[in-house]
């Protein structure tokens, strides 16, 4: 599958009190209006300006902290085609592949803010169109690949009514 | 082969010998959500026709986070919770119970058990010799319903403890050392084993703080060996038939390993906004301090309330600082009551409140105003955690938190330590 959209450029541990603040605690019930927070106070534009298909770039250690599921499910929600990232805390990562928001780890420091990228799932490669750029990035294990491509862990549940991991 | 914790107690589960980067399915002991992830993981098994609790009498769901409850919205959250407990048997703690992590340990998790929580410090239990990590809500939900998880076996990452504390230094300032020393991600999908003589000598109040920080470092829990200790805290919970000793083999392969020598260690904070930007108190004091926090799953214990009504006796906080004490359960409420404590607490100019999680996640009852700095006992100090993205969390122990408290501005406890010996 190829994804294409814009950066948008964060540092390093972004938290998930940055993704899903807990100050809108009450709107976890309510996830499209909590989507509308997402990363704002990492930068307060992010919600309003992103456009479908765009991607989130980060640095090291992506997601760090709680194990809300509301963080990878907002970002999905708002239109974010994957997140790209140095590194990931784990909980995030498993989460997001849970729901299915392609989570890539590559060195990420030769991205810059709106340089338009185009992802090739399959391919494992980044192309910056921008800086007429080719980066690539680690495979996902296989295990995250088969929940992924099955749509996300509830998908994968309602196709074989159990988990079936063997890949 | 030589296991580690972590190999041992997956094996057991699944029947063969493990070894770390093995995918397995394993079977589930303890499931628990609390009132901030519960009603996703809910909404989820609606979804999916799983309406169910495999094992409804080690399925937990807390209310905790929003406890009571501040506005509609989360009140039917946890509306929520208490109709799927019905509906299923399953276990409800409600909202004058305490926090999810110490009602964990308390009542729920055993050694050698496998625990899944929809909460990242499920990780605390890990101090029971109990594989306990935490994960989302959906992961939690469908080990809910079929009493089953998939899991990655991890590696290992050992951290040898010995010497002894000195004096005004803590389980929470060696954690705080540690995951300084490592960062944040230093040890990210592992799981951490805390082994060597100190580790022996610890009480269970601080493996809990140590295994409940492990999520702060990345690991995926933080181990340590069922012992004595162990079997005196079950028994003392009622549940010594839950006891077993547990360790991890001689000579098992880990990943990494790191020597701490407590005797060198210093009172230590976390400076904003990462748990692994650490300094020694030394070097923060004198930092002007609005808001001061004790209580939450990594230190809101009977014996970190002692430790820090022995600083406040007779003394009061400074009139700029404000002080909330939040005891982690109601059994530690109970306690602390009984033993005056709380009432050294009210007459500091505490603000006592019902256990829970309190101030800790920025929902209610102590959320910062813009610029303002909190030294807090909790595990985190993210920016934006206590409910304002433009205030300041210092993480300490409850001693320089208590001594905080009383100075206005970030302070040495042995400050106050000293002091009161000498009188
Ligand atoms: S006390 Fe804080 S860290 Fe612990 S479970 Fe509650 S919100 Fe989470």
């Amino acid at each position: 599958m190829i994804l294409r959209g814009k950066a948008w450029v964060f540092g390093d541990s972004i938290s998930t009190d940055h993704i899903a603040p807990g100050r809108y605690f009450h709107l976890r019930t309510n996830l499209p209006e909590l989507a509308k927070h997402v990363l704002e106070d990492a930068n307060p534009d992010f919600a309003s300006q992103l456009q479908p298909g765009d991607f989130v770039v980060a640095g090291r250690n992506f997601g760090l902290g709680s194990s809300r599921e509301h963080a990878p499910r907002i970002i999905k929600l708002a239109g974010v085609s994957a997140v790209l990232a140095k590194s990931f805390a784990r909980i995030f990562y498993r989460n997001a592949i849970n729901v299915g928001l392609p989570v890539l780890e590559l060195d990420t420091a030769g991205i810059s803010q709106g340089d338009e990228l185009e992802v090739d799932l399959a391919a494992g490669t980044v192309r910056n169109l921008t800086r007429s750029e080719q980066l690539s990035f680690q495979p996902l294990p296989p295990v995250m690949v088969k929940i992924l491509n099955d749509g996300g862990i509830v998908e994968h549940f309602r196709k074989y009514g159990d988990f079936n991991l063997e890949t | 082969m030589a296991s580690t914790l972590a190999e041992k107690i997956i094996a057991a589960h699944v029947g063969w010998e493990v070894e770390p980067g093995e995918i397995v399915v394993t079977p589930v002991d303890v499931a628990a959500l609390q009132d901030g992830t519960g009603p996703l993981a809910l909404m989820q098994l609606e979804e999916l026709g799983l309406v169910q609790a495999h094992n409804p009498a080690k399925t937990v769901l807390f209310i905790d986070h929003a406890a009571p409850s501040p506005r509609k919205e989360l009140s039917n959250a946890h509306v929520s919770l208490r109709r799927f407990a019905a509906r299923t048997g399953a276990v409800l703690s409600e909202i004058n119970e305490g926090v999810c992590h110490q009602r964990l340990v308390e009542s729920f998790a055993s050694p050698g058990d496998i625990v899944i929580g929809a909460d990242s410090h499920t990780c605390t239990s890990g101090a029971l010799a109990a594989f306990a990590t935490g994960m989302g809500s959906t992961d939690v939900g469908l080990g809910i319903a079929t009493g089953k998880t998939w899991l990655k076996v991890p590696e290992t990452f050992r951290v040898v403890l010995s010497g002894s504390f000195p004096a005004g230094v803590f389980a929470k300032d060696l954690m705080l050392h540690l995951i300084g020393r490592i960062g944040a991600d230093g040890a990210t999908y592992m799981a951490l084993e805390f082994t060597g003589p100190l580790t022996a000598a610890m009480s269970m109040p601080e493996r809990f703080t140590l295994a409940n920080m492990a999520v702060e470092a990345g690991a995926k829990t933080g181990l340590f060996a069922a012992d004595e200790t162990t079997r005196v805290f079950l028994a003392g919970q009622g549940r010594e038939a839950d006891y077993r000793p547990l360790a991890a083999d001689d000579g098992a392969a880990c990943a990494r390993t790191v020597e701490i020598d407590a005797g060198a260690l210093e009172p230590t904070v976390s400076v904003p906004h990462t748990v692994d930007n650490t300094m020694a108190v030394v070097d923060a004091a004198g930092t002007k301090v609005d808001q001061v926090f004790i209580g939450t799953c990594t230190n809101g214990r009977l014996e970190d309330l002692r430790i820090a009504a022995a600083i406040f006796k007779d003394r009061h906080r400074h009139p700029g600082t404000r002080l909330i004490v939040t005891p982690a359960s109601r059994a530690v409420y109970i306690e602390a009551a009984r033993e005056g404590l709380l009432e050294v607490f009210a007459k500091a100019g505490a603000t006592v409140t019902g256990p829970g999680c309190g101030a800790c996640v920025g929902v209610h009852g102590g959320i910062l105003g813009d610029g303002e700095v909190c030294v807090a006992t909790q595990n985190r100090n993210f920016q934006g955690r206590m409910g304002n993205a433009a205030g300041f969390i210092y993480l300490a122990s409850p001693a320089t938190a208590a001594a905080t408290a009383i100075k206005g501005e970030i302070a040495d406890p042995r400050e106050y330590m000293e002091s009161r010996d000498n009188q």
